[in-house]
C-alpha cells in the first residue's frame, strides 16, 4: 500500500517535476497506486477524447526536443510517419508502424533513463500508449540494454499489470485501441543505441547502422514506419497531455521548453541527478546541486553531456544547460549529465579512456572509424606514457578530419572526435608538457602522493 | 545451412562450414524448456531470425555459454546459417562464446569509474583472483571482464556479477563482495 505522506510530498512536485516526482527506486509504484497518483490520466485522454492527429499537434506546439541525445523535435520526427500525413489512415489503427522506445542508454557517464526505467516504470508504459496510439501501432518495443536487469525486471511485472487493468492488449480501455507491448533486451553494445542499428538489433541481424534515407519513419522495423524515441523523451507525453503545451513551454524560462533530468558524474562532491527547469547553467548544476568539486580539486573541464560531447571549461561556467546554449559554446548538450574532470587528473589518460572506448565499440562498418579510433587509442597511449612526439600531435588533428560528420556511416566517430578535438585545444599544453617532458606529469604527482601515502600509513 | 550457402560470400562459407556439423540435429540438442522459451520469442517477432538474440541467451542461462554445438543448433532452429548468427554472437559483450566460471564479473572501464580509479579496483580484483581479463580462476568460480559504462556512474567505480550491480567499491568492499561468493558455493554444495 502506497504510504500516504510519501504520495503527498511526491504530488506536491507533480506540476514543478513531473518525470520524476513518481520515482521510487525503493518499490516502484504498482498499476492501482499510479492511477491513485494521477497516472494513466494521459493515455485515457488520448484513447478516449483524441484523435492522432490532435495528440500529434499538441506535442508539436509543445516543442518536446528528443532527450536522447540530437535534440530533434519530436512532433517532427512523428510527422514523417505515413499515416499520420494522409488523412485516410489517421483516425483508425492501421498496424502498419511501430514505436520502439531507445533505452539502450550505454553512453558512457549516462544514468538518467535508468531512474526513470527502475522507478516509475508504469509512466513509460503510459507514455508508450499515448505515442503508438498517434502512430497507429499495434506493437511498441523496449530496447533495453541486457545490464538494466532490475529494470527489466519491473517493466515486465508493470507491463504484466497494464495487461491485466486492460491498458495493454484488446480493446484498450473500451476504445477500438491495440497494442502489444514487449521488451527486447540486449547483450552489451553501443552501436544499438544508434536508431538504425537498434532496428537491425531488434531484426537479428548483426547491428550495423544502415544508410538514411529511407529514415525509420517511412520503412524501419521489417520495412515498415517505425519511430524510435529515448525513454526521457517519451516519459514527458502524459505531462503534456494533462497539463498542456503551454504550461510544458512555461516550464523553462527559455526557448527550449520543459524540464530535463541533468547529471553530475566524475570528480564532484555529490553525484547524482536532478530533474529541473531546462536551461539551468552549469554553475548551478555543478556547485549547487552536485556540491562542486571533491575536495582539494579545481574544475578543469567537462564533458556536458556524455562522452561524445566537446569540453567546456570554467569560461564556460554561466552557459545555460540548453540545446542551443550549449551549441554555442561549442559543444552539445547530448544527454544533459556533465562528467566532471578536476585539475589533478591527466586529461590525456582521460581522453585516452574516452577514445578506447570508441575504439571498441566501433562496429567496424566503415574505414575512417574502425581505423582512425584504433590509431587515436595508439597515440594517445603514446604520448601519455612519454613516447610522444610533436608529428603525433598533427596526426591526432588530421584524424579529426578523417572522422567527421559526413565521412562516416553514423555518429558513433564524430562523437569520438568532440571529446578528443577540444580537448587537444583547451589542454593543448598539458599535450606539449607529455611530450617534452617525456613522461605524464600528472601520473608523476600522482605516484609521489602515493608514495607519500603510503609512507605516512608506515608510520602510523 | 547446408543449401544455403550459395548466398554467402566465401568467408561467410568457410567460416559456417568450419561450424557446421552435420551430427548435431537441434532438436535432439536443444532441451524442451530451450525450445519452449525460444519458441515464445519466436512468435513475437515477425520472423525466426529476429529471435535470435533471444535464443543465444536462452541457451546461455540454460548452460553458462554459447558452444560451437549450441550455436550450431540455435541456427538450425531459426533457420539460419550458423555463420550469419555466429556473426550476431560474437558483435556482443554479454553472449560468451567460450566458457566461464559460475561467476562472471563485469569490471567497468568507462570514464566516470576511470576518473574514480576503477584501476585499482580491477588491481585487486586480478591479484586477489589470480586472474586478468578474460581469464577463469582455476576452481571455475570467476570469470574476469570488463564491461562498458553500467549507468551507475554516479557511484562509481561500478562492477556487475552475473546479474547483480555494486557500486561505490573499495579495495576492501571488493574482497569482501568475493569471499562472500565463494563462501556462498561452498554452502550451496553442502
Ligand atoms: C552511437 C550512438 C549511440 C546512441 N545511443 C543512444 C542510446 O543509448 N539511447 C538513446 O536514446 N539514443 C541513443 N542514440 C541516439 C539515437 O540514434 C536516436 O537519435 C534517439 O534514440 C532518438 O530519440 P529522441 O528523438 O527521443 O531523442 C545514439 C546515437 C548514436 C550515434
Ligand atoms: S561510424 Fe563507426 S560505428 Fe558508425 S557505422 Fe561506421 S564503423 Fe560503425
Ligand atoms: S562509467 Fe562506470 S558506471 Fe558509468
Amino acid at each position: 500500500m502506497i504510504d500516504p505522506n510519501w504520495l503527498t510530498s511526491a504530488l506536491a512536485q507533480a506540476k514543478t517535476k513531473p518525470l520524476t516526482h513518481l520515482v521510487n527506486l525503493e518499490q516502484p509504484l504498482n498499476i492501482e497506486d499510479y492511477i491513485c497518483a494521477g497516472g494513466y490520466c494521459g493515455a485515457r485522454k488520448a484513447v478516449t477524447e483524441l484523435t492522432p492527429k490532435e495528440v500529434l499537434a499538441l506535442v508539436s506546439d509543445s516543442g518536446l526536443k528528443g532527450r536522447g541525445g540530437a535534440g530533434f523535435p519530436t512532433g517532427m520526427k512523428w510527422s514523417c510517419v505515413p499515416s499520420l500525413q494522409d488523412k485516410s489512415l489517421a483516425m483508425n489503427a492501421t498496424g502498419n508502424s511501430y514505436l520502439i522506445c531507445n533505452g539502450d542508454e550505454m553512453e558512457p557517464g549516462t544514468f538518467k533513463d535508468r531512474y526513470l526505467l527502475e522507478g516509475v516504470p508504469h509512466q513509460l508504459i503510459e507514455s508508450m500508449i499515448i505515442a503508438s496510439y498517434t502512430l497507429s501501432a499495434n506493437k511498441a518495443f523496449i530496447f533495453l540494454r541486457g545490464e538494466y536487469h532490475v529494470a527489466a525486471k519491473r517493466l515486465q511485472q508493470a507491463i504484466d499489470q497494464a495487461y491485466e487493468n486492460n491498458w495493454l492488449g484488446e480493446r484498450i480501455q473500451g476504445t477500438g485501441y491495440r497494442l502489444d507491448l514487449y521488451i527486447h533486451t540486449s547483450a552489451g553494445r553501443y552501436i544499438c543505441g544508434e536508431e538504425t542499428a537498434l532496428i537491425n538489433a531488434l531484426e537479428g541481424k548483426r547491428a550495423n547502422p544502415r544508410a538514411k534515407p529511407p529514415f525509420p519513419q517511412v520503412s524501419g522495423l521489417f520495412g515498415k514506419p517505425t519511430v524510435v524515441n529515448n525513454v526521457e523523451t517519451l516519459s514527458n507525453l502524459p505531462h503534456i497531455l494533462k497539463h498542456g503545451g503551454e504550461w510544458f513551454k512555461n516550464l523553462s524560462p527559455n526557448s527550449d521548453p520543459g524540464t530535463k533530468i541533468y547529471a553530475a558524474c566524475g570528480q564532484v562532491k555529490n553525484p547524482g541527478l536532478w530533474e529541473l527547469p531546462m536551461g539551468v547553467t552549469i554553475r548551478e548544476l555543478l556547485y549547487e546541486h552536485a556540491g562542486g568539486m571533491k575536495s582539494g580539486m579545481q574544475l578543469k573541464g567537462l564533458l556536458p553531456g556524455g562522452a561524445s560531447t566537446d569540453f567546456l571549461v570554467p569560461e564556460h561556467l554561466d552557459t545555460p544547460m540548453d540545446f542551443d546554449s550549449i551549441g554555442k559554446a561549442g559543444s552539445r548538450l547530448g544527454t544533459g549529465g556533465l562528467i566532471v574532470l578536476g585539475d589533478k587528473h591527466c586529461p590525456v589518460a582521460m581522453v585516452l579512456n574516452l577514445l578506447q572506448f570508441f575504439a571498441q565499440e566501433s562496429c567496424g562498418w566503415c574505414t575512417p572509424c574502425r581505423d582512425g579510433t584504433a590509431w587515436a587509442v595508439e597515440i594517445l597511449t603514446r604520448i601519455e606514457h612519454g613516447q610522444g612526439t610533436s608529428k603525433d600531435l598533427t596526426q591526432l588533428a588530421e584524424l579529426c578530419d578523417f572522422m567527421w560528420l559526413g565521412k562516416t556511416h553514423c555518429a558513433l566517430a564524430p562523437g569520438a572526435v568532440e571529446p578528443l578535438k577540444s580537448a587537444m585545444r583547451y589542454f593543448k599544453d598539458d599535450f606539449e608538457q607529455h611530450i617534452k617532458q617525456g613522461c605524464c606529469t600528472y601520473h608523476q604527482n600522482n605516484l609521489l602522493s602515493a608514495k607519500y601515502i603510503s609512507k605516512v600509513a608506515n608510520n602510523g | 545451412m547446408h543449401n544455403n550457402n550459395k548466398n554467402l560470400s566465401s568467408s561467410q562459407v568457410i567460416a559456417s562450414a568450419m561450424l557446421s556439423d552435420e551430427k548435431i540435429n537441434f532438436r535432439q540438442y536443444l532441451t524442451s524448456a530451450e525450445m519452449k522459451a525460444i519458441e515464445h520469442e519466436v512468435l513475437i517477432m515477425e520472423n525466426r531470425e529476429a529471435a535470435g538474440i533471444e535464443a543465444l541467451k536462452v541457451v546461455q542461462q540454460h548452460r553458462g555459454w554459447i558452444s560451437d554445438d549450441s550455436l550450431v543448433a540455435i541456427a538450425q532452429c531459426l533457420n539460419i546459417s550458423s555463420a550469419q548468427l555466429e556473426g550476431v554472437a560474437t558483435f556482443y559483450n554479454l553472449i560468451y562464446r567460450q566458457k566461464v566460471g559460475r561467476y562472471v564479473i563485469h569490471v567497468c572501464n568507462s570514464i566516470s569509474c576511470h576518473l574514480n580509479d576503477y584501476e585499482n579496483i580491477l588491481l585487486t580484483i586480478s591479484s586477489h583472483l589470480g586472474i586478468s581479463y578474460g581469464q577463469t580462476t582455476e576452481d571455475g568460480l570467476f570469470t574476469l571482464l570488463s564491461n562498458a559504462c553500467l549507468g551507475n556512474c554516479d557511484k562509481s567505480p561500478a562492477m556487475m556479477i552475473n546479474d547483480k550491480h555494486y557500486h561505490s567499491l573499495t579495495p576492501d568492499s571488493v574482497i569482501a563482495i568475493l569471499n562472500g561468493l565463494s563462501l556462498n558455493v561452498g554452502q550451496y554444495y553442502d
